[in-house]
């Protein structure tokens, strides 16, 4: 069985008068537990979309999406136990601090704040969110302070399915090795299965399993980074995830100049 | 980990619940510069009203009873205050979270969507008395208040059962934020006018063009304040209240199971159009 599967997933929003964007056409891949999945592509090329519709945020038009075998849109609830989501935009009351908001996320999924306040202080702290700021409201952190409060919420009541989209944008260099090297522990010793969107070509190489390219809503190419990259190369050239990139998504560099 | 966290269902709704509760605590808590400004502003209109007895009858000399219509008016506004900040809390709720950004991860949570409902509307019932009581306390340093001949019970047996009215027609409401992103909020503005325009707040609403009293009809706030009148200004006892009650009450809970059923509706079409949230 696959942690994560999709088939034909269809997906259009309205644009104006009678016009729409169609945001997925037809996307189908599979995930296996355990696995770190990379999805790859240009802005706009529906990622979030995709990883909304797994999140139940979104119905799609058409086609099935299952989370550890649960229907996104007939088991909504059971998906919405397995899974937690880490998005780009920093998603907190401002005013309440990360202990509040984390312990507000907690007695959400029914769990008590008392039982988790020790592990939730633990991952800000491991996180480098120093004490003082873990009480203080969520405007006075950085943006990067709230981006890795988001990634603790996620990992608070560690879920056996993480969508990551876009987890590291806006991280220092160290701070995002941090992330990347809890995202590959919460694999490693908890069997985690995570789904990642990233425009960082690099940690698409170092942190994934497999990826998946897509563009303007259509999965291009999928595979290990290694064969990825075996398959665009021509003549012997050493070639990087960045290349796969451009060679992939149809919009090579030259294109545009 | 998860294991041992994760308790029977029951307990998991009632923890977050309490969620809800605690969430909008501290974010009173935290906003309290605005609370204070508000709770001024309630106040002063409050006063403002209740003083147009007293002026009424400077004006219209000794045919009227200043101190009967001020008690009047002031009954009016402070059962509006308490039944508008009910309405107010729930059906911005959903505007509210879109506002602060948070809306995807309350709406991802595996909670019911009733517990979501129930926790925020708690809240608002807490957060409505505390206030209306503060308001209370505050109008009464400046008119003479005689609740000596008031049915309390009578008029505390009203009030609750008005609030389960207004819940229901704060989710309602609510409803409209979901569908509407930008006007939303707008639409349950104007409905809350509406209703304190029909619902005989200041004035009996048979004073009112007849097809306006066919609207104060249908709104619960005619009841309610009617018969907080009666309770406080006439003493009027629960024997002679049984029968309206049961129709309030019955008319709340409807409302509260409609639009619940109504909410999940349009949180489905939010979640097929993309409406819940735009960017990211
Ligand atoms: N809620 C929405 N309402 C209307 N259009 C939307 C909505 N969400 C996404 N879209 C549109 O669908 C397309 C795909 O958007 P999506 O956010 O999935 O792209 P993305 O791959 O995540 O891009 P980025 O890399 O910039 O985050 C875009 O054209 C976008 O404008
Ligand atoms: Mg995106």
């Amino acid at each position: 069985m696959y942690a994560l599967s999709c088939e034909s997933l269809t997906k259009s929003f309205r644009k104006g008068k009678g016009k729409r964007v169609q945001a997925l056409c037809g996307v189908g891949f599979a995930v296996r537990a355990g696995e770190i999945y990379g999805i790859l592509g240009p802005n706009g090329s529906g990622k979030s979309t995709l990883v909304r519709i797994l999140a139940t945020l979104l119905l799609p038009d058409a086609g099935r999406a299952q989370v550890l075998g649960y229907d996104v849109v007939r088991q909504a609830r059971r998906v919405r136990e397995v899974i937690h989501r880490v998005s780009t935009e920093a998603a907190f009351f401002k005013k309440l601090s990360p202990l509040e908001n984390l312990l507000y996320g907690a007695r959400l999924y029914g769990v008590p704040g008392r039982k988790v306040i020790r592990r939730a202080r633990g991952l800000l702290a491991e996180l480098g969110i120093p004490e003082d700021k873990q009480v203080r409201p969520m405007e006075q952190l950085s943006r990067g302070q709230q981006q890795k409060v988001a990634v603790a919420r996620a990992l608070l009541i560690p879920p056996p399915v993480l969508l990551l989209d876009e987890p590291t944008t806006g991280l220092d260099p160290r701070s995002k090795r941090e992330v990347q090297e809890l995202i590959r522990g919460l694999r490693d010793e908890e069997g985690t299965t995570v789904l990642l969107t990233t425009h960082d070509m690099e940690e698409a190489d170092r942190l994934c399993d497999r990826v998946a390219i897509l563009d303007e809503g259509r999965l291009v190419a999928e595979g290990s980074p290694r064969e990825l990259k075996e398959q665009i190369r021509t003549d012997g050239q050493p070639v990087s995830m960045e290349d796969v990139f451009f060679a992939l998504t149809g919009k090579e560099w030259d294109d545009e100049g | 980990m998860r294991a041992e966290l994760f308790t029977r269902p029951l307990r998991r709704e009632l923890v977050a619940t309490w969620g809800f509760v605690a969430r909008n605590l501290h974010l009173t808590k935290r906003y309290w510069g605005w609370e204070l400004v508000w709770f001024a502003y309630s106040l002063t209109s409050s006063l403002a009203v209740a003083y147009i007895g007293l002026g009424t009858e400077r004006l219209a000399g000794a045919a009227v009873d200043g101190r009967a219509l001020t008690l009047y008016l002031l009954v009016g506004t402070l059962v509006w205050a308490y039944l508008s900040q009910i309405f107010y809390v729930i059906s911005e709720m959903v505007a509210w979270e879109r506002w602060e950004g948070t809306i995807e991860y309350t709406f991802m949570a595996p909670s019911l969507r009733l517990t979501h409902l129930v926790g925020t509307s708690l809240f608002a019932v807490i957060y409505g008395i505390a206030r209306t009581l503060l308001i209370l306390a505050a109008a009464s340093a400046f008119f003479d208040i005689p609740l000596v001949g008031a049915n309390l019970p009578a008029a505390g047996l009203w009030l609750a059962v008005g609030s389960v009215s207004f819940v229901g027609f704060g989710i309602l409401a609510g409803v409209m934020p979901l569908l509407f992103p930008e006007r939303g909020v707008q639409m349950t503005n104007v409905l809350a006018a509406l209703l304190l325009l029909v619902s005989g707040v200041y004035y009996p609403v048979e004073v009112l063009p007849a097809w306006m009293q066919v609207l104060a009809r249908m709104s619960p706030a005619t009841y309610v304040i009617q018969g907080m009148r009666g309770a406080i200004l006439e003493g009027v006892g629960l024997d002679q209240l049984a029968r309206p009650l049961l129709y309030l009450a019955l008319g709340g809970v409807g409302m509260i199971l409609f639009g619940t059923w109504a909410f999940s509706q349009a949180e489905r079409y939010a979640k097929r159009t993309g409406r819940l949230k735009r960017s990211g």
